[in-house]
Protein backbone atom coordinates (compact mmCIF):
# COMPACT_ATOMS: atom_id res chain seq x y z
CA UNK A 1 0.00 0.00 0.00
CA UNK A 2 1.22 3.32 -0.56
CA UNK A 3 1.81 5.55 2.23
CA UNK A 4 1.26 8.54 -0.88
CA UNK A 5 -3.03 7.56 -1.05
CA UNK A 6 -4.39 10.49 -1.61
CA UNK A 7 -7.79 10.51 0.15
CA UNK A 8 -10.59 12.89 -0.89
CA UNK A 9 -11.13 15.90 1.03
CA UNK A 10 -14.16 16.44 3.23
CA UNK A 11 -16.80 18.81 1.77
CA UNK A 12 -17.92 19.32 5.20
CA UNK A 13 -21.25 21.93 6.77
CA UNK A 14 -22.36 23.92 9.28
CA UNK A 15 -23.73 20.92 11.01
CA UNK A 16 -20.02 19.15 10.96
CA UNK A 17 -17.53 22.14 10.31
CA UNK A 18 -16.37 21.99 14.56
CA UNK A 19 -14.99 18.47 13.83
CA UNK A 20 -13.12 19.13 10.94
CA UNK A 21 -11.49 22.61 12.26
CA UNK A 22 -10.45 20.02 15.36
CA UNK A 23 -9.40 17.80 13.18
CA UNK A 24 -6.78 20.36 11.79
CA UNK A 25 -5.20 20.37 15.41
CA UNK A 26 -5.22 17.06 15.44
CA UNK A 27 -8.64 16.51 17.86
CA UNK A 28 -10.81 13.70 17.44
CA UNK A 29 -14.29 14.99 18.19
CA UNK A 30 -17.65 13.06 19.25
CA UNK A 31 -20.76 14.54 20.15
CA UNK A 32 -22.52 13.97 23.50
CA UNK A 33 -26.25 14.52 24.27
CA UNK A 34 -26.26 16.08 27.86
CA UNK A 35 -30.04 15.38 27.71
CA UNK A 36 -29.65 11.54 27.36
CA UNK A 37 -26.28 11.25 28.12
CA UNK A 38 -25.39 9.21 25.16
CA UNK A 39 -22.74 10.05 23.07
CA UNK A 40 -22.23 9.42 19.14
CA UNK A 41 -20.64 8.98 16.21
CA UNK A 42 -20.40 10.96 13.12
CA UNK A 43 -21.72 13.82 14.85
CA UNK A 44 -25.28 15.35 14.50
CA UNK A 45 -26.92 18.62 15.73
CA UNK A 46 -29.63 16.40 16.95
CA UNK A 47 -29.74 13.73 18.99
CA UNK A 48 -30.07 10.24 17.38
CA UNK A 49 -31.15 8.42 20.48
CA UNK A 50 -33.60 10.95 22.20
CA UNK A 51 -34.26 13.93 19.66
CA UNK A 52 -32.67 16.62 22.38
CA UNK A 53 -30.75 19.20 20.47
CA UNK A 54 -28.55 19.79 23.59
CA UNK A 55 -25.45 18.12 22.05
CA UNK A 56 -22.01 19.19 22.10
CA UNK A 57 -18.52 18.18 21.08
CA UNK A 58 -16.37 16.26 23.24
CA UNK A 59 -12.91 15.41 22.19
CA UNK A 60 -12.35 11.25 22.30
CA UNK A 61 -9.34 9.83 23.79
CA UNK A 62 -8.76 8.36 20.52
CA UNK A 63 -8.35 4.72 21.87
CA UNK A 64 -10.52 1.85 20.60
CA UNK A 65 -10.40 -1.70 19.98
CA UNK A 66 -12.01 -3.09 16.65
CA UNK A 67 -15.38 -4.47 16.22
CA UNK A 68 -14.65 -5.82 12.78
CA UNK A 69 -12.45 -5.77 9.60
CA UNK A 70 -11.78 -7.21 6.48
CA UNK A 71 -8.45 -6.70 4.23
CA UNK A 72 -9.52 -5.91 0.48
CA UNK A 73 -6.72 -7.62 -1.32
CA UNK A 74 -7.04 -5.68 -4.54
CA UNK A 75 -7.68 -2.18 -5.27
CA UNK A 76 -6.35 0.35 -7.38
CA UNK A 77 -4.72 1.53 -4.83
CA UNK A 78 -3.64 -1.48 -3.43
CA UNK A 79 -4.89 -3.50 -0.25
CA UNK A 80 -6.53 -1.48 2.37
CA UNK A 81 -8.33 -2.70 5.71
CA UNK A 82 -11.79 -1.19 6.53
CA UNK A 83 -13.25 -2.15 9.73
CA UNK A 84 -15.20 -1.15 12.69
CA UNK A 85 -13.45 0.42 16.08
CA UNK A 86 -15.88 1.17 19.22
CA UNK A 87 -14.37 3.93 21.12
CA UNK A 88 -13.36 3.66 24.73
CA UNK A 89 -16.79 6.73 24.79
CA UNK A 90 -18.92 3.87 23.58
CA UNK A 91 -19.77 4.69 19.64
CA UNK A 92 -18.36 2.30 16.74
CA UNK A 93 -17.13 3.90 13.86
CA UNK A 94 -16.37 2.70 10.29
CA UNK A 95 -12.80 3.35 9.54
CA UNK A 96 -9.72 2.31 7.95
CA UNK A 97 -6.80 0.28 9.89
CA UNK A 98 -3.04 2.15 8.42
CA UNK A 99 0.48 2.03 9.13
CA UNK A 100 0.36 -1.35 10.36
CA UNK A 101 0.71 -4.84 10.02
CA UNK A 102 -2.93 -5.51 7.86
CA UNK A 103 -1.98 -9.14 7.99
CA UNK A 104 -2.24 -9.58 11.85
CA UNK A 105 -5.29 -6.86 12.60
CA UNK A 106 -7.66 -9.32 15.32
CA UNK A 107 -11.13 -8.28 16.68
CA UNK A 108 -10.44 -6.93 19.92
CA UNK A 109 -6.83 -5.49 18.89
CA UNK A 110 -6.34 -2.10 20.41
CA UNK A 111 -6.09 0.90 18.37
CA UNK A 112 -5.78 4.60 18.16
CA UNK A 113 -6.81 7.33 15.72
CA UNK A 114 -4.12 8.91 13.42
CA UNK A 115 -4.69 11.68 11.03
CA UNK A 116 -4.36 11.38 7.29
CA UNK A 117 -4.07 14.80 5.62
CA UNK A 118 -6.09 15.79 2.35
CA UNK A 119 -6.32 19.00 0.33
CA UNK A 120 -8.49 19.90 3.04
CA UNK A 121 -9.49 19.06 6.79
CA UNK A 122 -7.13 15.86 7.59
CA UNK A 123 -9.38 12.52 7.72
CA UNK A 124 -9.25 9.93 10.98
CA UNK A 125 -7.81 6.72 10.49
CA UNK A 126 -6.84 4.06 13.67
CA UNK A 127 -3.35 2.48 13.58
CA UNK A 128 -2.67 -0.60 15.94
CA UNK A 129 -1.89 1.17 19.81
CA UNK B 1 -55.97 -3.87 7.62
CA UNK B 2 -53.70 -6.83 6.01
CA UNK B 3 -52.48 -7.39 2.12
CA UNK B 4 -52.96 -10.92 2.88
CA UNK B 5 -54.80 -12.76 -0.26
CA UNK B 6 -55.35 -9.39 -1.80
CA UNK B 7 -53.16 -9.05 -4.68
CA UNK B 8 -51.57 -12.25 -6.94
CA UNK B 9 -48.67 -12.59 -9.33
CA UNK B 10 -49.82 -13.03 -12.69
CA UNK B 11 -47.18 -12.32 -15.03
CA UNK B 12 -43.48 -12.82 -14.88
CA UNK B 13 -40.06 -12.26 -16.88
CA UNK B 14 -36.53 -12.95 -16.45
CA UNK B 15 -34.37 -11.50 -19.02
CA UNK B 16 -32.85 -14.40 -20.72
CA UNK B 17 -29.29 -12.30 -21.55
CA UNK B 18 -26.22 -11.78 -19.31
CA UNK B 19 -24.41 -10.15 -21.30
CA UNK B 20 -26.29 -7.28 -23.18
CA UNK B 21 -23.55 -5.14 -25.32
CA UNK B 22 -26.05 -4.42 -28.12
CA UNK B 23 -29.04 -2.83 -26.08
CA UNK B 24 -29.85 -0.21 -23.65
CA UNK B 25 -30.99 -0.02 -20.34
CA UNK B 26 -34.54 1.49 -21.03
CA UNK B 27 -34.20 -1.12 -23.78
CA UNK B 28 -34.44 -3.94 -21.08
CA UNK B 29 -36.90 -2.58 -18.84
CA UNK B 30 -39.26 -2.46 -22.55
CA UNK B 31 -38.24 -6.38 -22.91
CA UNK B 32 -38.93 -7.56 -19.55
CA UNK B 33 -42.67 -5.64 -19.11
CA UNK B 34 -43.51 -6.86 -22.48
CA UNK B 35 -42.18 -10.51 -21.78
CA UNK B 36 -44.23 -10.06 -18.05
CA UNK B 37 -47.64 -9.06 -19.73
CA UNK B 38 -47.36 -11.70 -22.42
CA UNK B 39 -46.89 -14.03 -19.49
CA UNK B 40 -49.54 -12.85 -17.56
CA UNK B 41 -51.99 -12.35 -21.11
CA UNK B 42 -52.64 -8.96 -20.41
CA UNK B 43 -52.28 -5.35 -22.40
CA UNK B 44 -50.08 -2.61 -21.73
CA UNK B 45 -53.00 -0.46 -22.30
CA UNK B 46 -54.41 -2.05 -18.90
CA UNK B 47 -51.62 -1.41 -16.68
CA UNK B 48 -52.46 1.46 -14.13
CA UNK B 49 -50.11 1.12 -11.86
CA UNK B 50 -46.00 0.96 -12.49
CA UNK B 51 -43.10 0.39 -10.16
CA UNK B 52 -39.22 0.96 -10.72
CA UNK B 53 -36.05 1.83 -8.57
CA UNK B 54 -33.00 3.70 -9.35
CA UNK B 55 -32.29 1.44 -12.28
CA UNK B 56 -34.67 2.74 -14.39
CA UNK B 57 -33.01 5.21 -16.14
CA UNK B 58 -34.24 8.94 -15.06
CA UNK B 59 -36.81 7.54 -12.76
CA UNK B 60 -40.81 6.72 -12.88
CA UNK B 61 -41.94 9.44 -15.18
CA UNK B 62 -39.96 8.99 -17.98
CA UNK B 63 -39.88 5.10 -17.81
CA UNK B 64 -43.95 5.68 -17.91
CA UNK B 65 -43.65 7.88 -21.44
CA UNK B 66 -40.51 5.49 -22.67
CA UNK B 67 -42.92 2.57 -22.26
CA UNK B 68 -45.73 3.80 -23.78
CA UNK B 69 -48.03 3.18 -20.52
CA UNK B 70 -51.54 4.31 -21.16
CA UNK B 71 -51.46 7.90 -18.84
CA UNK B 72 -55.14 7.76 -19.20
CA UNK B 73 -55.20 4.57 -17.48
CA UNK B 74 -51.84 4.57 -15.01
CA UNK B 75 -53.27 6.29 -11.59
CA UNK B 76 -50.24 4.76 -9.38
CA UNK B 77 -46.60 5.21 -9.37
CA UNK B 78 -43.98 4.14 -6.63
CA UNK B 79 -39.96 4.88 -7.49
CA UNK B 80 -38.68 3.48 -3.61
CA UNK B 81 -35.07 2.95 -3.88
CA UNK B 82 -33.78 0.15 -1.69
CA UNK B 83 -31.19 -1.32 -3.61
CA UNK B 84 -31.41 -4.84 -4.31
CA UNK B 85 -34.40 -5.40 -2.37
CA UNK B 86 -36.51 -2.51 -3.84
CA UNK B 87 -38.75 -4.81 -6.05
CA UNK B 88 -39.59 -6.86 -3.26
CA UNK B 89 -40.93 -3.97 -1.75
CA UNK B 90 -42.54 -2.47 -4.53
CA UNK B 91 -44.68 -6.25 -4.25
CA UNK B 92 -45.90 -5.38 -1.06
CA UNK B 93 -46.69 -1.48 -2.04
CA UNK B 94 -48.35 -2.69 -5.49
CA UNK B 95 -50.54 -5.21 -2.87
CA UNK B 96 -51.44 -2.47 -0.33
CA UNK B 97 -52.16 -0.29 -3.54
CA UNK B 98 -54.43 -3.05 -5.02
CA UNK B 99 -56.20 -3.63 -1.81
CA UNK B 100 -56.44 -0.08 -1.21
CA UNK B 101 -58.47 0.34 -4.88
CA UNK B 102 -55.61 2.56 -6.11
CA UNK B 103 -54.64 0.29 -9.09
CA UNK B 104 -55.52 -3.18 -10.36
CA UNK B 105 -52.84 -4.04 -12.85
CA UNK B 106 -49.04 -3.21 -11.66
CA UNK B 107 -46.17 -3.45 -13.87
CA UNK B 108 -42.98 -3.33 -11.91
CA UNK B 109 -39.15 -3.13 -13.79
CA UNK B 110 -35.84 -3.59 -12.92
CA UNK B 111 -32.89 -3.82 -15.90
CA UNK B 112 -29.82 -3.04 -16.38
CA UNK B 113 -26.13 -3.52 -17.28
CA UNK B 114 -23.31 -3.45 -15.05
CA UNK B 115 -21.27 -5.98 -17.51
CA UNK B 116 -21.66 -3.38 -20.50
CA UNK B 117 -22.42 0.00 -19.32
CA UNK B 118 -22.16 2.70 -16.74
CA UNK B 119 -24.01 1.98 -13.50
CA UNK B 120 -25.50 5.27 -11.91
CA UNK B 121 -23.22 6.47 -8.42
CA UNK B 122 -25.09 6.22 -5.49
CA UNK B 123 -26.20 9.87 -3.64
CA UNK B 124 -24.02 10.95 -0.76
CA UNK B 125 -25.75 10.50 2.45
CA UNK B 126 -25.12 12.51 5.36
CA UNK B 127 -22.13 10.06 6.55
CA UNK B 128 -20.37 10.95 3.29
CA UNK B 129 -17.39 13.13 4.90
CA UNK B 130 -16.84 10.28 7.72
CA UNK B 131 -16.95 7.10 5.82
CA UNK B 132 -16.68 7.72 2.09
CA UNK B 133 -12.63 8.08 2.29
CA UNK B 134 -12.53 4.24 3.54
CA UNK B 135 -13.82 2.40 0.54
CA UNK B 136 -16.26 0.57 1.61
CA UNK B 137 -17.22 -1.69 -1.16
CA UNK B 138 -20.13 -5.03 -1.22
CA UNK B 139 -16.97 -7.23 -0.85
CA UNK B 140 -15.51 -5.85 2.57
CA UNK B 141 -18.68 -4.45 3.86
CA UNK B 142 -20.03 -7.94 3.33
CA UNK B 143 -16.71 -9.26 4.64
CA UNK B 144 -16.83 -7.31 7.65
CA UNK B 145 -20.27 -9.24 8.63
CA UNK B 146 -18.70 -12.64 8.03
CA UNK B 147 -15.65 -11.74 10.00
CA UNK B 148 -17.49 -10.98 13.38
CA UNK B 149 -20.25 -13.71 12.51
CA UNK B 150 -17.25 -15.88 12.57
CA UNK B 151 -15.80 -14.66 15.47
CA UNK B 152 -19.09 -14.55 17.58
CA UNK B 153 -20.50 -17.84 16.50
CA UNK B 154 -17.80 -20.01 15.22
CA UNK B 155 -18.89 -20.03 11.32
CA UNK B 156 -16.59 -21.32 9.31
CA UNK B 157 -15.76 -21.03 5.75
CA UNK B 158 -16.08 -24.17 4.57
CA UNK B 159 -20.16 -23.95 6.11
CA UNK B 160 -20.37 -20.22 3.83
CA UNK B 161 -18.94 -22.78 1.05
CA UNK B 162 -22.03 -25.08 1.28
CA UNK B 163 -23.76 -22.34 -0.05
CA UNK B 164 -22.20 -21.75 -2.82
CA UNK B 165 -21.93 -25.55 -3.45
CA UNK B 166 -26.00 -26.20 -3.27
CA UNK B 167 -26.34 -22.80 -5.52
CA UNK B 168 -24.18 -24.76 -8.46
CA UNK B 169 -25.97 -28.12 -8.04
CA UNK B 170 -29.09 -25.73 -9.20
CA UNK B 171 -27.62 -23.73 -11.70
CA UNK B 172 -25.96 -27.07 -13.70
CA UNK B 173 -30.19 -27.11 -14.78
CA UNK B 174 -30.48 -23.42 -15.64
CA UNK B 175 -29.62 -22.81 -19.79
CA UNK B 176 -29.24 -18.91 -19.33
CA UNK B 177 -26.97 -19.17 -15.93
CA UNK B 178 -23.96 -17.68 -15.91
CA UNK B 179 -21.46 -20.53 -14.08
CA UNK B 180 -23.31 -23.87 -14.65
CA UNK B 181 -20.25 -25.62 -13.24
CA UNK B 182 -21.14 -27.93 -10.08
CA UNK B 183 -18.52 -26.49 -7.16
CA UNK B 184 -17.12 -28.53 -4.08
CA UNK B 185 -16.79 -27.00 -0.75
CA UNK B 186 -12.34 -27.18 -1.57
CA UNK B 187 -13.27 -25.24 -5.33
CA UNK B 188 -14.52 -22.46 -3.06
CA UNK B 189 -11.74 -22.28 -0.24
CA UNK B 190 -9.21 -22.50 -3.27
CA UNK B 191 -10.13 -19.58 -4.77
CA UNK B 192 -8.55 -16.29 -4.48
CA UNK B 193 -9.40 -14.09 -1.08
CA UNK B 194 -11.19 -11.14 -2.29
CA UNK B 195 -11.77 -9.46 1.19
CA UNK B 196 -11.42 -11.55 3.96
CA UNK B 197 -13.24 -14.00 4.98
CA UNK B 198 -15.09 -14.00 1.22
CA UNK B 199 -13.03 -16.09 -1.32
CA UNK B 200 -14.55 -15.04 -4.85
CA UNK B 201 -16.87 -17.93 -5.01
CA UNK B 202 -18.45 -16.69 -2.19
CA UNK B 203 -19.24 -13.48 -4.23
CA UNK B 204 -22.23 -13.32 -6.83
CA UNK B 205 -21.61 -13.01 -10.18
CA UNK B 206 -21.95 -9.49 -12.20
CA UNK B 207 -24.31 -9.79 -15.06
CA UNK B 208 -27.09 -7.37 -17.77
CA UNK B 209 -29.97 -8.47 -17.62
CA UNK B 210 -33.21 -8.06 -15.75
CA UNK B 211 -36.85 -8.81 -14.70
CA UNK B 212 -40.77 -7.39 -14.14
CA UNK B 213 -43.64 -8.61 -12.84
CA UNK B 214 -47.82 -8.19 -13.38
CA UNK B 215 -49.64 -8.08 -9.91
CA UNK B 216 -53.18 -7.84 -10.23
CA UNK B 217 -56.24 -8.29 -8.23
CA UNK B 218 -57.49 -11.92 -7.44
CA UNK B 219 -60.85 -11.61 -9.25
CA UNK B 220 -58.40 -10.39 -12.72
CA UNK B 221 -56.27 -13.19 -11.87
CA UNK B 222 -58.38 -15.77 -12.10
CA UNK B 223 -59.83 -14.16 -15.19
CA UNK B 224 -56.46 -15.17 -16.74
CA UNK B 225 -54.73 -18.49 -17.58
CA UNK B 226 -51.34 -19.23 -15.50
CA UNK B 227 -51.46 -21.04 -11.68
CA UNK B 228 -52.95 -18.80 -9.22
CA UNK B 229 -49.85 -17.25 -6.85
CA UNK B 230 -51.06 -15.02 -4.30
CA UNK B 231 -49.07 -12.80 -1.56
CA UNK B 232 -50.19 -13.71 1.78
CA UNK B 233 -47.41 -11.43 4.23
CA UNK B 234 -45.24 -9.12 3.25
CA UNK B 235 -42.50 -7.05 5.49
CA UNK B 236 -39.80 -4.35 5.15
CA UNK B 237 -37.52 -3.05 7.56
CA UNK B 238 -33.97 -0.76 7.89
CA UNK B 239 -30.97 -1.09 9.85
CA UNK B 240 -27.75 1.32 10.22
CA UNK B 241 -25.32 2.11 12.57
CA UNK B 242 -27.61 3.99 14.78
CA UNK B 243 -25.31 6.62 15.62
CA UNK B 244 -22.28 3.65 16.76
CA UNK B 245 -24.40 2.59 19.82
CA UNK B 246 -24.37 -1.42 19.90
CA UNK B 247 -22.86 -2.56 16.80
CA UNK B 248 -23.81 -5.29 15.46
CA UNK B 249 -23.50 -6.46 12.10
CA UNK B 250 -23.91 -10.38 13.09
CA UNK B 251 -27.98 -9.64 12.19
CA UNK B 252 -29.76 -7.64 9.28
CA UNK B 253 -32.85 -5.73 8.90
CA UNK B 254 -34.45 -9.09 7.87
CA UNK B 255 -34.59 -9.63 11.63
CA UNK B 256 -37.43 -7.35 11.97
CA UNK B 257 -38.87 -8.10 8.24
CA UNK B 258 -39.13 -11.87 8.30
CA UNK B 259 -41.65 -12.03 11.45
CA UNK B 260 -43.54 -8.78 9.82
CA UNK B 261 -44.33 -11.49 6.88
CA UNK B 262 -44.56 -14.72 9.01
CA UNK B 263 -46.76 -12.82 11.05
CA UNK B 264 -49.44 -11.62 8.26
CA UNK B 265 -49.31 -14.76 6.26
CA UNK B 266 -50.36 -16.82 9.75
CA UNK B 267 -47.63 -19.35 9.25
CA UNK B 268 -43.90 -20.38 10.25
CA UNK B 269 -40.39 -21.03 8.56
CA UNK B 270 -41.34 -25.08 9.05
CA UNK B 271 -43.94 -24.07 6.56
CA UNK B 272 -42.24 -23.01 3.95
CA UNK B 273 -41.25 -25.60 1.32
CA UNK B 274 -39.00 -23.27 -0.93
CA UNK B 275 -36.80 -19.94 0.11
CA UNK B 276 -35.57 -17.53 -2.78
CA UNK B 277 -32.81 -15.77 -0.76
CA UNK B 278 -30.57 -12.71 -1.90
CA UNK B 279 -27.31 -14.08 -2.31
CA UNK B 280 -25.05 -11.05 -2.97
CA UNK B 281 -22.79 -13.06 -0.97
CA UNK B 282 -23.02 -16.44 1.07
CA UNK B 283 -22.65 -15.01 4.00
CA UNK B 284 -25.85 -12.87 3.31
CA UNK B 285 -27.57 -16.08 2.61
CA UNK B 286 -26.73 -17.29 6.06
CA UNK B 287 -27.47 -14.78 7.45
CA UNK B 288 -30.88 -14.46 6.72
CA UNK B 289 -31.40 -17.71 7.07
CA UNK B 290 -30.92 -17.06 11.00
CA UNK B 291 -33.09 -14.02 11.02
CA UNK B 292 -35.80 -15.13 9.03
CA UNK B 293 -35.99 -17.76 11.53
CA UNK B 294 -34.89 -20.99 10.10
CA UNK B 295 -32.40 -21.68 12.45
CA UNK B 296 -31.12 -20.29 15.68
CA UNK B 297 -29.48 -17.19 15.50
CA UNK B 298 -25.82 -18.49 15.33
CA UNK B 299 -26.55 -21.77 13.50
CA UNK B 300 -27.10 -20.74 10.42
CA UNK B 301 -23.61 -22.22 9.49
CA UNK B 302 -24.83 -25.79 10.90
CA UNK B 303 -27.87 -25.16 9.06
CA UNK B 304 -26.09 -24.76 5.76
CA UNK B 305 -24.06 -27.38 5.77
CA UNK B 306 -23.99 -31.18 3.93
CA UNK B 307 -25.99 -30.17 1.17
CA UNK B 308 -29.39 -28.85 3.48
CA UNK B 309 -29.89 -26.28 0.70
CA UNK B 310 -29.84 -28.75 -1.92
CA UNK B 311 -33.52 -28.97 -3.88
CA UNK B 312 -34.10 -32.44 -3.22
CA UNK B 313 -31.34 -33.49 -0.96
CA UNK B 314 -31.82 -31.07 2.06
CA UNK B 315 -34.52 -29.72 3.93
CA UNK B 316 -34.85 -26.25 2.44
CA UNK B 317 -34.54 -25.99 -0.90
CA UNK B 318 -32.91 -22.52 -1.94
CA UNK B 319 -32.75 -20.43 -5.22
CA UNK B 320 -33.17 -23.48 -7.79
CA UNK B 321 -32.71 -21.27 -10.76
CA UNK B 322 -28.74 -21.13 -9.52
CA UNK B 323 -29.17 -17.72 -7.86
CA UNK B 324 -26.84 -14.29 -7.97
CA UNK B 325 -24.09 -16.67 -7.06
CA UNK B 326 -23.86 -18.82 -10.55
CA UNK B 327 -27.08 -17.62 -12.45
CA UNK B 328 -27.48 -13.83 -12.59
CA UNK B 329 -27.58 -10.48 -10.89
CA UNK B 330 -28.90 -7.59 -13.00
CA UNK B 331 -27.87 -4.92 -12.23
CA UNK B 332 -26.05 -6.15 -9.09
CA UNK B 333 -29.47 -6.13 -7.30
CA UNK B 334 -31.02 -9.60 -6.66
CA UNK B 335 -34.74 -8.91 -5.04
CA UNK B 336 -36.60 -9.44 -8.42
CA UNK B 337 -35.34 -12.74 -9.37
CA UNK B 338 -35.51 -13.77 -5.83
CA UNK B 339 -39.38 -13.40 -6.57
CA UNK B 340 -38.96 -15.07 -10.04
CA UNK B 341 -38.06 -18.22 -9.56
CA UNK B 342 -40.34 -17.91 -6.12
CA UNK B 343 -43.32 -18.15 -8.36
CA UNK B 344 -42.16 -20.35 -10.58
CA UNK B 345 -41.60 -23.20 -7.98
CA UNK B 346 -45.38 -22.20 -6.86
CA UNK B 347 -46.33 -22.80 -10.41
CA UNK B 348 -44.48 -25.81 -11.39
CA UNK B 349 -42.36 -24.45 -14.01
CA UNK B 350 -39.51 -24.28 -12.36
CA UNK B 351 -36.95 -27.01 -13.84
CA UNK B 352 -38.12 -30.95 -13.18
CA UNK B 353 -34.26 -31.87 -11.51
CA UNK B 354 -34.59 -28.88 -9.02
CA UNK B 355 -38.41 -28.52 -8.51
CA UNK B 356 -39.87 -28.78 -5.40
CA UNK B 357 -42.92 -31.39 -4.98
CA UNK B 358 -46.36 -30.07 -3.57
CA UNK B 359 -44.42 -26.35 -3.52
CA UNK B 360 -47.67 -24.87 -1.99
CA UNK B 361 -45.33 -22.30 0.08
CA UNK B 362 -42.61 -19.86 -0.96
CA UNK B 363 -40.72 -16.82 0.70
CA UNK B 364 -38.92 -14.60 -1.41
CA UNK B 365 -36.42 -12.54 0.44
CA UNK B 366 -33.61 -9.91 0.15
CA UNK B 367 -31.68 -7.08 0.64
CA UNK B 368 -30.35 -3.50 -0.35
CA UNK B 369 -27.56 -1.38 0.33
CA UNK B 370 -25.01 -2.75 2.10
CA UNK B 371 -25.35 -5.71 5.03
CA UNK B 372 -22.52 -4.36 7.22
CA UNK B 373 -23.13 -0.54 6.85
CA UNK B 374 -26.70 0.88 6.23
CA UNK B 375 -29.26 -1.61 4.56
CA UNK B 376 -32.79 -2.23 3.71
CA UNK B 377 -34.65 -5.76 3.88
CA UNK B 378 -38.05 -7.37 2.52
CA UNK B 379 -39.48 -10.35 2.65
CA UNK B 380 -42.52 -11.70 0.77
CA UNK B 381 -44.76 -14.52 1.48
CA UNK B 382 -46.33 -16.23 -1.28
CA UNK B 383 -48.75 -19.18 -1.77
CA UNK B 384 -50.11 -20.68 -4.63
CA UNK B 385 -53.56 -20.91 -4.68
Amino acid sequence: MSEAKKYPAPVTNPETAAFWDAAKQGKFMIKRCTACGEAHYFPRAICPFCYSDKTVWEESSGEGTIYTYSLMRKSPTGPYAIGYVTLKEGPSLQTNFVDCDLTTLKIGQKVKVVFKPTDGAPLPFFTAA
Amino acid sequence: MTIKGKAYIAGIFEHPTRHAPDKSTAQLHAEVAKGALEDAGISKDDVDGYFCAGDAPGGAWPMVDYLGLNTRKLRHVDSTETGGCSYIIHLGHAAEAIAAGKCSIALITLAGKPRTGVMPPRAAGAEADFESAYGATTHNAYGMCAMRHMHDYGTTSEQLAWIKVAASHHAQYNPHAMLKDVVTVEDVLNSPMISDPLHRMDCCVVSDGGGALIVTTPEIARSLKKPLVKLIGHGEAMKGPRGGKDLDLTYSAGIWSGPRAFEEAGITPKDIKYASIYDSFTITVLMQLEDLGFCKKGEGGKFVADGNLISGVGKLPFNTDGGGLCSNHPVNRGGMTKILEAVRQLRGEAHPKVQVKNCDLAIAHGTGGLLGVRHAASTAILERV
